[in-house]
């Protein structure tokens, strides 16, 4: 019985996974300097305005608009919280 | 306990997908990743930054790319930059295993080693990458591919093939024979084919590239059929399917590759044969009959036997490509779920990225991208996103995107190997 609580309570924790879709942002963004803007030292604001950006075209792009689609608003906002946090 | 007690705990059992009890929070599960590609060292990076006991099984000290290695075989490139060691991956404190996995026992958790020895795991990371068929076109087999390289993996056959044009003669005629779907990387050989062309078109001007293929459509295909109309007449000749293109048989002796229609004489061939997952998938029993592994697109586990995850090129990933970005993606996804799990927690439905570049000449670059999720029980598309670039793009995007491809190999590399 005690067993089976324990085992209740830990399926029940919270996932501590990156949000959806926030992993793969670093295949291709990097550290500073490089052709590809670098996410370091954004803010969560920012980040989620660019994808925002992307997204409805306002913010002209090579692949990130194809890719901003991929994701709702809130989607972008938990990514761009997961990023500006040290996520990567 | 109450009925809904039952129910409650059975459910979350259910949802965990848990064969064993979980281990106590906090504690360190021992996570065995087999294959030090794209997919197992970036999957054996993100464990060991979580605090669990990694070992990584690699035979090989040095690991060649496959991303750019078409520059290679086209002189573009040293083949220098394609390799990457794992020193970094060992300080960091990953236990390195330069061996390789014989056997996996599944009901056991034991991988069994070439060296004689035996790991325990309570989960597994298979990302053993691709093995070419030598069964399916008459006269290719492994003996072959010396005469008629793949150069479908990188290293020795990727020099053997750039040996190869190079010592050609000027008016002479390649053979780039194409598969089948599925097989690594999808647009690889139209990028193989631009660059081809383009050393052809830059070194030998009478020379000639056919290219037959086993299909009538294939990645990026407006965007490669465009750039070869525009760049390549004369000497790229694409015959597909329908026009007789797949290869049934080659001669090494009379160098020769046939079709069921024609016989071409070819003075280089470069033969990418049909592929299935590399042979520990078979022998750990998570490949299915078409050689390829089924896997659940939440956590990746083998849809065959518990506790082994599948990555990279090896997987049946729905609709994501079997390329270097989809393999560091799946085992980033992969490894949290794997962290989720060890520590009794449902993992989350994850969304995954792909992109890839290629070149159909130096400063001429190409994308096609991809968002994914699970639906269905596989990966699928996320409808309205994606996509490839415009085929009415200006000249300056596409010297965009080949600045791009380099930045994005650097960076790659850089995350899983630096």
């Amino acid at each position: 019985m005690r067993a089976s609580l324990l085992l209740v309570l830990l399926a029940t924790t919270p996932a501590a996974a990156s949000p959806p879709g926030a992993s793969s942002c670093s295949g291709c963004h990097g550290a500073p300097g490089g052709a590809v803007p670098s996410l370091a030292g954004h803010s969560a604001e920012d980040i989620a305005a660019s994808l925002s950006a992307f997204r409805s075209g306002a913010r002209p792009a090579t692949v990130m608009n194809r890719i901003a689609k991929g994701f709702s608003d809130d989607e972008s906002r938990a990514i761009a919280a997961w990023i500006a946090g040290g996520g990567q | 306990m109450t009925k809904l007690g039952r129910r409650a705990v059975l459910a979350g059992l259910a949802a965990a997908a848990l064969p064993r009890p979980a281990l106590a929070q906090g504690a360190r599960g021992r996570v065995v990743v087999v294959g030090g590609g794209f997919g197992g060292a970036t999957a054996a990076r993100v464990l060991h930054r979580a605090g669990h006991a990694v070992t990584l099984i690699e035979p090989a000290e040095t690991y060649w790319a496959c991303p750019f290695s078409n520059e290679v075989i086209a002189g573009l490139r040293p083949m220098s930059a394609q390799a990457f060691g794992y020193d970094a991956l060992r300080a960091s404190g990953v236990t390195l295993a330069r061996t390789s996995a014989e056997a996996i026992d599944g009901a056991a958790r034991r991988v069994r080693l070439a060296d004689g020895t035996s790991l325990d795991y309570d989960r597994l990371i298979l990302s053993p990458g691709i093995a070419l068929r030598f069964d399916a076109l008459s006269g290719y087999d492994a003996a072959a591919a010396e005469v008629m390289p793949h150069a479908w993996k990188a290293g020795a056959q990727t020099e053997l093939l750039a040996r190869k044009l190079a010592a050609m003669p000027e008016n002479g005629t390649v053979v780039l024979a194409v598969p089948g779907n599925p097989y690594r990387c999808p647009p690889g050989p139209y990028e193989r084919a631009s660059l081809i062309a383009h050393y052809l078109k830059t070194r030998k001007p009478r020379a000639k590239l056919i290219v037959l293929d086993a299909k009538d459509t294939f990645s990026k295909q407006k965007l490669f059929q465009q750039a070869w109309a525009a760049l390549y007449p004369g000497i790229l000749d694409y015959v597909p399917l329908a026009a007789g293109g797949q290869v049934s048989s080659v001669d090494v002796k009379a160098m020769t590759v046939a079709t069921d229609f024609e016989t071409y004489k070819a003075d280089v061939a470069c033969i990418i044969p049909p592929q299935r997952a590399a042979p520990i998938a078979s022998a750990a029993g998570v490949a299915d009959r078409s050689g390829w592994c089924p896997i659940d697109p939440v956590t990746f586990e083998s849809r065959l036997v518990a506790g082994i995850h599948v990555v990279g090129d090896a997987a049946i990933a729905g609709a994501m490509p079997k390329s270097a970005f989809a393999a560091n993606a799946q085992a980033k996804v992969c490894a949290e779920a794997v962290i989720d799990l060890l520590a009794g927690r449902t993992p989350e439905p994850p969304k995954l990225i792909n992109t890839c570049y290629s070149l159909v000449a130096p400063g001429y670059g190409i994308s096609v991208a991809g968002v994914y999720h699970p639906a269905n029980g596989v990966l699928a598309d996320v409808e309205g996103a994606g996509g490839t670039s415009p085929v009415d793009a200006p000249d300056a995007v596409r010297e965009k995107e080949a600045v791009y491809a380099e930045e994005w190999y650097r960076t790659i590399t850089a995350a899983v190997f630096g």
